[in-house]
């Protein structure tokens, strides 16, 4: 039954790194507006022709 | 600053593909299987004999029997179909909702190939019996590294376009594209711990209960977060945009995720009702299972009502009836499955058809439409050409629609009807079916109509072939599309107001944490408290490790997939008790790496079997079935006659069960190969007194040596059974 050690330790370890990062991250925490979202993705608006793309 | 930039069409594309090519082998592989369950009882006399008796020749050879294809159907379907089709939608939708093309083109080629290596490694390897022996886990350890591997440049990829993104706000379908990454990754992981003993096999860690509760886990969850949460993001994506028009509610889509991807994990014991599994799991899983209900249709609703408005449009286009009936059949599936997690219900629906059919409205419906409707939508947009032709769409649709009713309905009925069959008592109180294999005849009218329905949803996907061949041929892929949008501002010009779920719609890593936390609490609490509470798993002191022999004859057992149409499971029914004997008790598989309770009874259930017949019952059943069950549908096993027990392999095996706690002498593994001839002997011998001349190096004296064991541990002090050597702890 040794793997519960296994088990235990490695959530543990995961579970504390990520609330570390979670804190970090309210800290630097920014909210916005909604409801535009679902209305956004409806538009992949195409570039006009004959130019080069900077990012490949 | 607007910035110009291409989305990268070719790996959706290959994904594309792949996903119809898969598809179409999955479904084949299952056509195939589904015969074999009706062509063993077709004499010359009946019109179809030529038509079905090749299917019959191919599943008594040993690498196309029944109990090793169907692994590699399931394992087709779920991770060659459905994966590639994840990935396809995934990489399309990301790159167009992140306004960035993806990380890297050679991860996106690594992560292409990779997964086709391992299709194709699976679709080696699930012949040859080389198998886990945990269903939908049943790859063996160098894949699953493989699998763990290009999953984590999947993720990589997926992260660092999400990293480099243009539009900081994520939308709906990509948290639960996160969600399905993390959380598979978490679960491929745990449930494949095991202990290898050469490249082609190994045992799993855990045992018995712990095994089986890991294993469902696993399995329940596949079903959340590979057949489930990825699709979910897919239809957040393609059914507003083949509607052109916004998700009903938004809101609703925050509450849906998160409400789902935390009830869930929850749910995996309602696989074990009625099981060895400690009741409070038990109880639990299913509690989860009702909750369920909510974000589910949730979903449901969600999608249906984007439709609202627009319904005339789905009479014309192929693409939102796919959808609508895929949404339709998530719906249904996701009420069953809630359903059939309650006891009353599980008591007769489990180890049916019925559960075949429910899995299938869900594969075949949910997953398959969403597939087809995506295709349809995606192939002319990525070609530049119009879809060849609507009409034959049309055809495609309602052929699979009548294929997933002629598939679903009979087996509807066959499970129900097999099980009351099952449990039916003569008013003198015997069993009125005695013999299981009176029940399984009784539905073979059911199996003959899912052969077609299934035949006819194959049909159907070839058409689409076809319609695609046609599309691909009229245009010119777009391997590059052209694409602009602003840079992404700096977040620091942000005013911090709104909604708290906005702040975390901008952070993907926090996001990814917050899925983890959130997905692993789930598993953390069902799962310790079982390795923790001894009281969980009550030893019983009978029980003893398996012998050399037994253990060789378990792994043929294993490698052939027995499982796959036989439980060793007894439930505490009076039904079940009368035909199989005593139930299932916890402590009794402590020893079993891996567990095999099964969840199909297509034969009867072995847990009891040990010590029913004599050697020569099995010896002469083995070697065809028919002859000691008339009408088996089970397919003869010659090769267990041919092939001699590999013995080399014995100290290893000896010694891995050792590493895994099984209680086997120091010196044992050693000598473990003399205990196996002295036992081989014995069953010969056996043989002999019923006029069989059986040579004692073969597997077949194995297989016997297993299944005269299993289950004969508890009745050890009551019963008389084959005498077998036991190791000396």
């Amino acid at each position: 039954m040794s793997v519960i050690f296994l088990l235990i330790t490695a959530s543990t370890v995961v579970a504390g790194i990520f609330l570390v990062a979670f804190i970090w991250a309210v800290r630097q925490g920014q909210y916005d507006d909604d409801r535009s979202h679902a209305v956004r993705m409806l538009h992949d608006p195409a570039p006009p022709a004959n130019e080069t793309p900077v990012d490949r | 600053m607007i910035e110009r930039f291409q989305y990268d069409n070719r790996v959706v594309k290959n994904f594309l593909f792949a996903t119809i090519l898969w598809g179409l082998v999955g479904m084949l592989v299952g056509l195939i299987i589904a015969t074999q369950l009706v062509a063993q009882n077709t004499g010359p006399e009946m019109w179809y004999y030529w038509l079905v008796r090749p299917f019959t020749w191919l599943g008594e050879m040993q690498w196309f029997t029944f109990g090793r294809l169907r692994p590699l159907h399931t394992n087709a379907v779920i991770f060659a179909f459905v994966g590639n089709a994840i990935f396809a939608g995934a990489y399309y939708s990301l790159q167009r909702l992140l306004k960035a093309r993806m990380f890297s083109d050679m991860l996106s080629s690594i992560h292409f190939w990779g997964w086709q290596l391992i299709i194709v490694a699976a679709a080696v390897t699930l012949p040859l019996g080389m198998t886990t022996g945990k269903e939908y886990a049943e790859l063996e350890w160098p894949i699953d590294i493989a699998i763990t591997l290009v999953w984590v440049v999947f993720g990589i990829n997926m992260m660092g376009t999400i990293i480099k993104r243009r539009e900081r706000h994520l939308y709906v379908a990509i948290w639960f594209y996160i969600a399905t990454w993390v959380t598979v990754a978490m679960l491929h992981i745990v449930n494949s711990i095991e202990l290898p003993i050469s490249m082609t096999k190994s045992y799993s860690w855990y045992a018995g209960v712990q095994d089986a509760l890991v294993q469902w886990w696993y399995g329940h969850n596949a079903v959340a977060f590979f057949l489930t949460t990825p699709f979910l993001g897919l239809m957040y994506y393609y059914l507003p945009k083949a509607a052109n028009r916004p998700v009903y509610s938004y809101k609703l889509s925050v509450i849906h995720f998160w409400s789902l991807i935390f009830l869930y994990i929850w749910a995996g014991p309602h696989h074990l009702l009625y099981s060895a599994l400690p009741d409070w799991a038990q109880s639990l899983g299913t509690v989860f299972s009702i909750m369920l209900i909510a974000p589910s249709w949730g979903g449901m609703l969600n999608g249906l009502l984007t439709l609202r408005g627009a319904w005339d449009r789905v009479r014309e286009d192929p693409v939102l009836k796919f959808f609508v009936v895929a949404v339709t059949c998530y719906g249904m599936s996701t009420l069953e499955g809630p359903l059939l997690s309650l006891k009353s219900i599980n008591a007769i629906a489990h180890f049916t058809d019925w559960i075949i059919a429910h899995v299938h409205i869900g594969g075949i419906g949910w997953n398959g439409f969403m597939a087809f409707g995506m295709i349809y939508w995606l192939v002319p947009r990525l070609f530049g050409a119009k879809l060849y032709s609507t009409q034959l769409a049309n055809v495609h649709f309602w052929l699979g629609t009548l294929g997933i009713i002629l598939y679903a309905i009979p087996l509807y009925f066959a499970g129900f009807f097999q099980s009351l069959m099952w449990k039916q008592f003569t008013p003198d109180g015997f069993l009125v079916y005695p013999n299981f294999l009176d029940t399984l005849l009784e539905i073979q009218t059911a199996y003959w109509l899912r052969v077609l329905g299934g035949t006819i949803y194959f049909i159907g996907a070839c058409i689409m072939v076809y319609n695609v061949v046609r599309t691909v041929r009229a245009g010119k892929l777009i391997a590059n599309e052209d694409a602009e949008a602003p840079a992404l501002e700096k977040e620091g010009e942000l005013k911090e107001v709104g909604h708290w779920h906005r702040w975390i719609e901008r952070r993907p890593v926090q996001m990814l944490v917050l899925s983890l936390v959130v997905v692993g609490a789930g598993g953390i609490i069902e799962i310790i408290p079982t390795f923790l509470v001894k009281t969980n798993v009550p030893t019983i002191s009978s029980v003893k490790p398996y012998t050399p022999l037994e253990l060789h004859g378990r792994d043929i057992y294993v490698r052939e997939g027995c499982y796959t149409c036989h439980s060793q499971m007894v439930r505490p029914f009076r039904s079940e008790t009368e035909r199989y004997g005593e139930y299932a008790k916890a402590g009794e598989f402590v020893y079993d790496h891996p567990f095999q309770w099964g969840s199909k009874r297509t034969g009867p259930d072995l847990l009891r079997v040990g010590g029913k017949y004599p050697h020569s019952w099995h010896y002469y059943h083995m070697y065809d079935p028919t002859s000691m069950s008339p009408g088996s549908l089970m397919p003869p096993y010659l090769h267990l006659f041919d092939d001699a027990l590999d013995t080399t392999t014995t100290k290893q095996k000896i010694e891995a069960m050792r590493t895994l706690g099984v209680p086997y002498a120091e010196d044992f593994p050693a000598r473990a190969n003399v205990d196996l001839v002295t036992q081989s002997q014995a069953i010969v011998a056996g043989l002999k007194k019923d006029g069989i001349d059986a040579l004692a190096d073969r597997e077949i004296i194995a297989v016997i040596a297993y299944l005269q064991r299993v289950g004969t541990d508890i009745k050890a002090r009551t019963t008389e059974v084959a005498v077998v050597a036991k190791p000396t702890p």
